[in-house]
């Protein structure tokens, strides 16, 4: 527990050494805000809702997300500190776990940055705090499947850019699942159950669930057991790296 | 427990069909300083990085303290302290915070954090960069860093990857102190592919190419092994040189003799002696009964890069 404190912390940290933070932030937040404002027609819906921000939230996450996971494990493989950092006394798990708690505490800080928006709907309106409340939860775990997904591919890869790319496309096949996009691919020859399973990987709509305001535990135990199984992964991979 | 620290029990590592470590069998005391001597990609990094329990050995295992790599590797990281080849660090990090970063890990706390921050901080003489970022540092701070990284938990063990690469003569002293201060206490290893530095602070040395240990022994056994060992070199006159080679091949106790002629009409005999015999007293004997007269009279110890190159290119020494 105690070193997962520190790396933790040295991780979060991380984020903050170099630019790099603060222009995935304002990216994150000038994206985040033209999606509400024009494409979801933020004020002409005429609803104190927050149904436009939420609504394209995945799409956004599709991309940023791995962009802050990228770097988790390649960047250590590529400047050789991975060699110092798995030589300390720490296990495996340990380390995977800590990583990805200080990228997802990186990414629900910038999601938490938006709380402008969450005022202005109540200054505008008198909107169902608990939608907007629920909205958020299902931000931040739909974040943390992302993001174990990213973490998990950059431990595969030295290159940043191989795991950014990598990682997106695993995230846009499990966001869009539900649709003809993915489902098509399997409809005439797999059976109905197939059909049904893979659709039920769709983050979709498990984080529409959510956001409409129904907390229900399938959703949360979707996200909390897929961040769980790639996190697994992400062990397994930095353990079998170790065989060279 | 006893003296032994470091254990290794036949170490195989095959990287696809390249056999880098090849059946690597040794053991270190505290006290030793033991330097892995080689070419590159002999295999000496390889080795340090399965006993570190960075790479899964293939086969075989490395006891450290007591602890198995292979079981429990945590245990043995915590035993270790380990100097990477090339000394990484993480570069966005300031050196002040980096260490603080391992302190923490290492599980140092309280008064006992700052005793061994301060004692690493002065002996490695980082006061002045420790609040620089590390990539703005110069080769030697950051294998400085490296360095107080692998002292501060002042650990039974050391393991350095090229511990003096990149710095210059006086740093390189200042290491080289550094090591000999602790090694009394520790298990050292190091590796090095100069060969001063084994001579400097090896207790033992160790040669290793195709990931084979082809030599094992003290820095003077291992000079022992030239042809160089107490062989008589000989400074005088380039008109006689000839003639005192000629009255040295005579004896039987010199198997061979070489001229190499210097300047300021100078030239160096060398006699070689049979099986590494000392041979000082038939030499002096010879001159003075042939009455020659030298400038400079010496006794070789030994040429180490001899040995090390017959021995890694499988030449005759």
């Amino acid at each position: 527990m105690r070193n997962i404190w520190y790396i933790f912390k040295r991780e979060l940290a991380g984020y903050f050494a170099t630019p790099v933070a603060y222009v995935f932030l304002v990216i994150f937040l000038a994206l985040a805000g033209a999606f509400t404002f024009y494409v979801g027609n933020f004020f002409e819906r005429g609803q104190a809702d927050l149904q436009s921000f939420f609504g394209f939230q995945p799409w956004l996450f599709l991309f940023l997300i791995p962009a802050v996971a990228m770097r988790l494990w390649s960047e250590e493989r590529k400047t050789g500190t991975i060699e110092l950092f798995l030589t300390l006394p720490i296990s495996i798990g340990e380390a995977v776990v800590a990583k990805f708690l200080a990228a997802w505490a990186f990414a629900t800080i910038a999601i938490a940055l938006t709380a402008p928006l969450w005022i202005t709907i109540n200054v505008l309106g008198s909107p169902d705090n608990g939608v907007v409340f629920a909205g958020y939860v299902g931000s931040i775990l739909m974040a943390g499947g992302y993001m174990a997904i990213g973490a998990c591919i950059s431990a595969v890869t030295k290159s940043q850019v191989i795991a950014f790319v990598v990682a997106a496309m695993i995230c846009f096949l499990f966001t869009v699942s539900g649709s003809p996009i993915v489902l098509g691919f399997f409809a005439g020859w797999a059976p109905q159950p197939v059909l049904d399973t893979i659709a039920s990987f769709s983050f979709l709509t498990h984080f529409n669930a959510i956001s409409r305001g129904v907390i229900d535990l399938r959703d949360l135990l979707f996200f909390g057991s897929l961040i769980v199984c790639f996190l697994i992964a992400n062990a397994i991979v930095v353990d079998m790296k170790k065989s060279g | 427990m006893s003296d032994e620290m470091i254990a290794i029990r036949d170490l195989n590592k095959w990287f696809g069909p390249i056999h880098a470590v090849d059946g690597v069998s040794f053991s270190v005391r505290r006290g030793e300083v033991l330097g892995f001597l080689g070419p590159n990609g002999a295999g000496k990094s390889t080795t340090m990085k399965m006993i570190t329990g960075f790479l899964a050995p293939s086969s075989g295992t490395a006891v450290v303290c007591g602890h198995d790599v292979n079981d429990d590797p945590v245990a043995v990281k915590a035993k270790i302290g380990y100097l990477p080849e090339g000394a990484p660090a993480y570069p966005d990090m300031t050196a002040a915070a980096f260490l603080d970063f391992i302190a923490g890990i290492r599980g140092l706390k309280g008064a006992r954090r700052r005793e061994r921050l301060d004692y690493v901080i002065e002996h490695v003489h980082l006061a002045e960069v420790l609040h620089q970022p590390i990539d703005t540092l110069s080769k030697g701070f950051k294998r400085r860093v490296g360095l107080a990284q692998a002292l501060l938990h002042d650990p039974d063990v050391l393991i350095l990857d090229e511990p003096t690469d990149g710095l210059d003569p006086n740093q390189k002293h200042e290491v080289r102190s550094l090591i000999d201060s602790m090694a009394k206490e520790k298990a050292i290893v190091i590796s090095t592919h100069l060969l001063e530095e084994v001579t400097a602070i090896c207790t033992r040395a160790m040669i290793i190419a195709r990931g084979r240990v082809l030599a094992d022994g003290t820095p003077e056994q291992l000079e022992g092994r030239s042809r160089w060992h107490n062989a008589v070199s000989l400074v005088l006159s380039a008109d006689r040189a000839e003639e005192l080679r000629a009255a040295l091949a005579g004896h039987d106790r010199i198997v061979g003799t070489e001229v190499e002629l210097g300047e300021e009409n100078l030239a160096q005999v060398t006699a070689f002696p049979r099986g590494a015999q000392s041979i000082i007293d038939e030499v002096g004997a010879i001159l003075r009964d042939r009455k020659f007269t030298v400038e400079e009279m010496r006794v070789e110890r030994g040429r180490l890069d001899e040995v090390f190159r017959s021995i890694t290119t499988g030449a005759a020494a």
